[in-house]
This record gives C-alpha cells, sequence and structure tokens, in this order.
C-alpha cells in the first residue's frame, strides 16, 4: 500500500468498557478517496471503532492511536474532529428540522453583515454553491423538516463537505431509505470519491458492501478478522471472517410436545396498522412473525399485549374470549411481553439486576403491604442461575451490563412471572454473536418447559432457526405461513417483499 | 476518611450542611446553642414535611407547582373551620390538600396534560380559593388548644418537628420496602419500561400527587398551629419553587427515578440553617434568597461535576 496515500490510520486502538473489551488493538488504513466498508456482527464493535475515532468515546489509556493526514491525532469531543476533517454521519440524522437548508449546512458558522446579523444573502449563495456542486436539486431556503429522510441525508453529506471534509463515516445510512434513495446515496458517495474525500462505510447488508466499496475491513468480537480488496472477494469470505465459527449448533429447536391452544387471535384489525390477522399458537409452540420493518409485526404484539387497543377482531386465551384493555390485565390474564427496544421498553436502566427481575412481580412477592426482599433475592439468585447472567451482583444497576446479559434481565422478569404466552419482540437486536445463541436457546428451552411462545424477528436466520411455524407479514397483512420444514429463505422472502 | 470523602462525593448536600454549620458557628458561637438547635428543627418542621411529599413526585418523574398555595389553603381551613371543632377542621383541611392532588393527578396522569400546566394552573386557581374563603383577611385561631399543640415539645424536642420526623421514616421505609414505592422508581426511571412491566403506572402518578398535595396540607396545618393563625398570602409566591430546590438540594433527580427522603432532609436542614444564621447574623433576608439561590446551583453543579467522573469510569455502549 502506497503510504503517501494514507489519509487515515488508526494504530492498535482499544477501548474497554466495565466487564466488556469492546476494541482490542484494531487497526484501520484509509486510503484517500477510497470508500472503507467496515463490517461486523452486531457488536462487533463498528460503532465503538467509530465513536472513539470521531471522538465521542476516548480510546483506552496508552493504548495507540489515530494518525490523520500524517499527524497524531486526539479529539476529546465530536466537534474537533469534525474542524479536523473527520466526520461521522450517525444512524439518526442530527439536523435542526425547524432550521433551512442552508443554516443547517452553515450551523454554528453563518456567514454575518458587518453589523453582526446573519447575511442571508451570502448563505443562500454559499449553500446553493455547494448544491450545485454536488448535482443536487435542493432549494437551501427549504426547511429541512419538509425533506425526505434520503435528501436530508445528502444535507448532512453536504454539510460534511462545507466544513472540508477529509473522512466521512456513514453508520448504516440505508436503514430506513428505499431502493431507489440508496443508489442516489450511491452516487452521492462516488462523488465524494471523486472530490479525493475518503469513505468509511458500516454495515451489514453484504449487497451494499460489493456495490459501492473498494475495500472491507472485517471485525469481530472487537478485533480485527481480516483486511480484504472488495473486488478479489466472494461473499463468502467475508461472512466466514465475520461469524468465525461454526453455526451448526447456533439455533436450538424446541423438542417440546405440543400441546393444546394458548393463543388464537382471529380477524384481529387495527385501521393503518393490520388487517383481519388471525393465527394460533399451541403449548410448547415457538410461532415466528416476520416481516419487513413497518410490516405491522410489533404492532400485533403489542395490540395482544394490550398496549394498543384493536378497531376489530377476537382474542382467546387458554380457550377464553379475552378483550385486554391494558398491559397490566395482559400480564395478569397470563402474558409476558419482551420488547423491541430493551433500553426504552423493557428496563428501568437506573434500578439494579434485582430489582429489574422482580419489577413486574411485585404485587405478587407482598408479605403484608411490604417487599418480601428475601423472596427477591431468590428470584435474583435462581434466574441468574438458570439464564448465566453475568453481572458483579444483585445490586448492580442494569445500565452497567452488556446488551446481552440486559436483555436476559429482561426475559428474567417474564419467566419469573411464569405466563403462558411469552411474546418476544427482536430479541437479540444489538447483542453480540455469543448472547445470541444463549437466547435462542433460552426461546427453545422455554417452549419446552411448556410456554407458547412468539417471536418476532427481521433477521431471516434467526426467525427459520428458532419458529415452529412463520407468520410473514406485508403491509399488515398475512401473506403466508409456512411451517419449519417447509419454510426456505427464498419462499420466505417472497412472502413478505414488496412486490 | 476515604468512606467519609466518598460519601460526601456522592451526597455534597451533607458536606454543605457541615461545612455551613462550622462557618456559622465561627461567626456567630450562639448558633450552637441548644435552644437555636431546637428552633431551627422547629423552622424547618413545615418545609420538611412538604418536601417529603415533593420527593415521592419528583422521584415519579414529576413536580408540583401548587404545594405553596395547598399549604396556604389548608392552612386557613383549619383555623377557619374551628367552629367546627378541631378535629374535623383539621381533617376538612386535609381532604382539601388530597383533592387537589387528585385532580392534579387525574388531570396528569389520565387526561395527559402536562404537570407544568396542571399544577400552575393550580397554583394561581387555588390561591383565587383562598382569597374567597378568607375575604382577604388574615383568620386568627380561636381554640387555646390548637395553638398549644404547634409550640409544645416532648422531652425538649418540638413537637411538630417530631411528626415531621416521623412522617418522614414512615415516607422513606414506603418507598424502600413497598410495591408502591418500588413502582414510584420503577415510572420515574423509566414510564414505558414500567407500563410493559404491567404496573399501573397512571395509579402510581395519581397516588404521588396526592400524597404530595396531602403532605403540603399537613404542611400548612402545622404552620396554623404554630402561628395560631392564617393570612391569605402564606405561602405565595414562591414557597413551592423554595421546597422543589430543597428537594433538588437533597440529590433526587429532575428527571425521575432516583432520590431518597434521607438526603431531602439535608437539603431541609441546610436550607433551615442557612435562614437561621442569616437571622442571626442581622442579615436583610433578600441577602437570604440569593445566597440560597447561589447555594443551590452550587450543589447541583457539585453532583452533576462528581456524576461525570463517577461516569467516565463506566460508560456503556449500545
Amino acid at each position: 500500500m502506497n503510504e503517501e496515500q494514507i489519509i487515515l490510520e488508526v494504530k492498535n486502538i482499544s477501548k474497554t468498557f466495565p466487564g466488556v473489551k469492546a476494541l482490542s488493538n484494531v487497526n484501520l488504513k484509509v486510503r484517500k478517496g477510497e470508500v472503507l466498508a467496515v463490517v461486523g456482527e452486531n457488536g462487533a464493535g463498528k460503532s465503538t471503532l467509530m465513536k472513539t475515532l470521531s471522538g465521542v468515546f476516548y480510546p483506552d489509556h496508552g493504548s495507540g492511536g489515530i494518525i490523520l493526514d500524517g499527524k497524531t491525532v486526539s479529539f476529546s469531543n465530536p466537534l474537533e474532529a469534525k474542524k479536523a476533517g473527520l466526520i461521522l454521519i450517525f444512524q439518526e440524522l442530527s439536523l435542526v428540522s425547524e432550521l433551512s437548508v442552508a443554516e443547517n449546512i452553515y450551523l454554528g458558522n453563518l456567514p454575518r453583515t458587518k453589523r453582526g446579523l446573519i447575511d442571508w444573502r451570502r448563505l443562500n449563495e454559499m449553500a446553493g454553491k455547494i448544491m450545485a456542486d454536488l448535482e443536487l436539486d435542493i432549494d437551501p431556503r427549504e426547511l429541512v423538516g419538509n425533506l425526505s429522510i434520503s435528501r436530508q441525508q445528502m444535507v448532512e453529506i453536504a454539510r460534511a463537505l462545507s466544513m472540508g471534509a477529509k473522512v466521512v463515516i456513514f453508520d448504516e445510512p440505508t436503514s430506513s431509505l428505499t431502493e431507489a434513495e440508496k443508489e442516489i446515496l450511491f452516487m452521492n458517495i462516488r462523488k465524494l470519491k471523486e472530490k479525493k474525500v475518503s469513505v468509511i462505510y458500516i454495515t451489514h447488508k453484504m449487497d451494499e458492501v460489493f456495490q459501492i466499496t473498494d475495500r472491507v475491513e472485517v471485525l469481530r468480537d472487537g478485533q480485527n478478522t481480516g483486511s480484504l480488496v472488495t473486488a478479489e472477494v466472494q461473499l463468502e469470505d467475508i461472512t466466514k471472517l465475520m461469524i468465525g465459527r461454526i453455526l451448526d449448533d447456533y439455533f436450538h429447536k424446541n423438542q417440546a410436545v405440543k400441546g393444546k391452544e394458548v393463543l388464537k387471535v382471529e380477524n384481529l384489525s387495527k385501521a393503518g396498522l393490520f388487517e383481519n390477522i388471525s393465527f394460533s399458537i399451541r403449548k410448547g409452540e415457538v410461532v415466528g412473525l416476520y416481516g419487513l420493518v413497518g410490516a405491522g409485526r410489533s404492532e400485533v404484539a403489542e395490540t395482544i399485549f394490550g398496549a394498543r387497543q384493536p378497531d376489530s377482531g377476537r382474542v382467546w386465551i387458554n380457550g377464553k374470549e379475552v378483550s385486554i384493555r391494558s398491559t397490566e390485565q395482559a400480564v395478569k390474564i397470563g402474558i409476558g411481553f419482551v420488547p423491541e427496544d430493551r433500553k426504552e421498553q423493557g428496563l428501568v436502566l437506573k434500578m439494579s439486576c434485582k430489582e429489574n427481575i422482580s419489577l413486574a412481580k411485585l404485587p405478587w412477592i407482598k408479605n403484608r403491604g411490604f417487599l418480601d426482599t428475601a423472596v427477591e433475592m431468590e428470584m435474583y439468585e435462581e434466574y441468574k442461575d438458570k439464564l448465566s447472567i453475568s453481572t458483579p451482583g444483585a445490586y448492580q444497576k442494569v445500565v452497567n451490563l452488556s446488551g446481552g446479559n440486559q436483555q436476559k434481565i429482561v426475559i428474567a422478569k417474564w419467566l419469573s412471572m411464569t405466563p403462558d404466552l411469552l411474546i418476544l419482540d427482536e430479541p437479540t437486536r444489538g447483542i453480540d454473536v455469543g448472547s445470541k445463541a444463549e437466547i435462542h436457546k433460552l426461546i427453545a428451552k422455554a417452549a419446552e418447559s411448556g410456554y407458547a411462545v412468539l417471536v418476532i424477528s427481521s433477521e431471516m436466520p434467526e426467525i427459520i432457526g428458532v419458529s415452529d411455524r412463520i407468520i410473514a407479514m406485508r403491509s399488515g397483512r398475512v401473506t403466508g405461513v409456512f411451517t419449519d420444514a417447509e419454510v426456505t429463505e427464498t419462499t420466505l422472502l417472497k412472502a413478505i417483499a414488496h412486490v | 476518611m476515604k468512606k467519609i470523602l466518598r460519601f460526601f462525593k456522592k451526597k455534597p448536600i451533607w458536606a454543605i450542611l457541615l461545612l455551613l454549620v462550622v462557618i456559622i458557628t465561627i461567626l456567630a458561637p450562639e448558633f450552637i446553642r441548644r435552644r437555636n438547635l431546637l428552633n431551627i428543627l422547629l423552622q424547618s418542621s413545615v418545609n420538611g414535611v412538604m418536601a417529603v411529599g415533593m420527593t415521592y413526585l419528583m422521584i415519579n418523574g414529576f413536580f408540583d407547582l401548587s404545594v405553596g398555595t395547598v399549604m396556604g389553603f389548608s392552612a386557613a381551613l383549619a383555623v377557619g373551620l374551628q367552629p367546627l371543632g378541631i378535629f374535623p377542621a383539621v381533617i376538612i383541611a386535609l381532604l382539601a390538600g388530597a383533592g387537589i392532588g387528585a385532580v392534579n393527578g387525574f388531570l396528569v396522569a389520565r387526561a395527559k396534560i402536562n404537570a407544568f400546566v396542571v399544577t400552575l394552573g393550580s397554583f394561581i386557581g387555588v390561591r383565587g380559593l383562598i382569597y374567597i374563603y378568607t375575604k382577604e383577611d388574615a383568620l386568627i385561631g380561636e381554640r387555646m388548644v390548637f395553638s398549644d399543640f404547634g409550640s409544645s415539645s416532648v422531652l425538649g424536642i418540638p413537637t411538630l418537628f417530631i411528626i415531621m420526623l416521623v412522617i418522614a421514616v414512615i415516607a422513606e421505609f414506603v418507598l424502600r420496602k413497598t410495591p408502591h414505592g418500588r413502582n414510584t422508581y420503577a415510572v420515574g426511571g423509566n414510564y414505558e419500561a414500567a407500563e410493559n412491566a404491567g404496573i399501573r403506572v397512571n395509579r402510581t402518578v395519581m397516588v404521588n400527587f396526592i400524597l404530595c398535595s396531602l403532605a403540603a396540607a399537613v404542611g400548612g396545618v402545622l404552620l396554623a398551629s404554630r402561628m395560631n393563625a392564617a393570612t391569605p398570602g402564606l405561602g405565595w409566591p414562591d414557597q413551592n419553587l423554595m421546597i422543589i430546590a430543597t428537594v433538588v438540594l437533597g440529590g433526587t433527580s429532575l428527571n425521575g427515578g432516583y432520590g431518597s427522603i434521607v438526603h431531602t432532609m439535608g437539603g431541609v436542614l441546610t436550607i433551615g440553617v442557612i435562614q437561621n444564621a442569616l437571622n442571626l447574623l442581622n442579615v436583610q433576608s433578600y441577602y437570604n434568597m440569593l445566597l440560597m439561590g447561589i447555594i443551590l446551583i452550587l450543589v447541583v453543579f457539585a453532583d452533576s461535576r462528581f456524576k461525570q467522573a463517577r461516569n467516565a469510569l463506566r460508560v456503556t455502549d449500545s
């Protein structure tokens, strides 16, 4: 590699969080004007690496350094990184929607008139020039809030250019884009290349890697596992480096004998979200609900759990028709719900492991009106062992645990309630590969010990791996039901894809 | 020694209280006399009871701007209704407080109106009730029993302070040991997660609004018995804010999910000590307010600094 062309070099960077070594001696080289893909499973350390690069996190003391354009740099906040030309474009865009495009581009650096007022004429001229440069047809005077997500992304790119970006980092930029919008993004990335700006492209979508990148850097468990030239490799080469272990016993099929019907849903509808949803789950059965984001999967689950009210339709639990008006009622009837976003919806982060596990069970561990802390402690000990939760202790706040252990705490909370029906929405999102397999095992075990389980997931291997039966959804409708024996990735994909 | 230092870093309010006591004792030696200290306890009683209620509500993630007026209203009722007998008067005063809390709680929890707006409304509206009821006149107590109670003491300790202490101890116990206490932390810490765990979040919020107003009403009754009178301006205009400040001084999070009665008491005593000291030193009461404002900001600043230092050691990533 021609050393002169290296614009950014990362040497032996490590980053430790309590209990987790998120990055361990990671190296990275980015050449001028190239697009480098950084790939890896969830929890491989991609985002941590980028946040460390751009000054959000500080690398471990004494662990290597960052060389930008020949100079060793160290950023204590994202602003310093930006000024040096290293710009991170987050998954969630960071624009002010009430301000105009031009204002957003030059925010913090607005041109002034002699009297100190904002020089609107010059501002819009400057912004217009950048837009023309990128061949974008966006009016600088338009409010950012009126633009589509993909056009907002373009404004972010324009802003990066206006700041003299040397390296632009994209973190999963296509997660909320349509196919056509993706093409526009790629076009803009190619323009960045032409201007000799380097791009780091973080993704877990392999097709994008082959479409847009020049080289690939693979991370696994916080370490480099390979550095490849995109044009010279096959998909299998990359995935092997990403996963790095044999996935045969990755999924555990539950061996439970299926019993009586626990949940039956008939013609459940909610305007604008889903229509005529009918299915049932038996004791000891794992049913997967599969579909793209926005297909209405989570909404169906939330409705069964009483967090939303359906417009019409009927629900039976254990053969008895029920009308669930609140989550509290759902819990009493015997439904447990592990929500999609454990930090926002599942855990009270400021509370301890013990307190989070007992959260749903408080009314049942009362002794003359007071909490029976001994029972609470027993519960904690029991599930810590059963689920092999690794935590320093009962009083450890859950905010300090890793994603996998946090998720186990949420699952423990529901297992302690011994519900008849357990609903898990995206149970392994943002969890490292090892813990994923453990969660899958837990799901199988739950079914084997007699729960009816409903799993929602947007990961195809996961849904195929854990489910006895899969219900495919598209735009709020059921588009297919597959048994474990007959399902293939192709048939499933056909059922959920937009035609 | 290290342990003590760590405690102070976690709860800077106690360090500030200690520091104040030392400084004030040097400036005005009579501060540390028994009589004066008992006087501070007596003067802190009303604020203390009210701060207990506010602590509950703030751990729950809300605050109540109307406590000062609720206190004034219940004081007026407790004095003005004495012709009915002291006991009925006090009960009605307390029920009125709880009722206002129930309305606040209902509007916030069920009707989902912003708590700031709701309690701002009752802050103004209840003041109107006071003026209507008192016809803008000060009310004087008729029964000596009532005022005797307010100035009495048990084993040399002011009765009012003992009442506050009992309330505080029970409140801390309930907060730590009962489902309602735990639910309060859970709802304040993460409303959505609490709801998903099947906790009756609306009920928890309701109850805490009622408790907060009830505590304010108790404060009003205690104050009325101490003064044997109620003026229409009691608690106006800024006692509500002083109570919130007291609770914040004690380290309770404005965002909810964190706090304790014990440390709120640290805030109560600190404010009691400052007020007393400035009296001893013959400082104009305006300086009193200035100083309290500065201390409030200092404590919160120190707290956030220490918190940052603690968090730097254990940042977590998704």
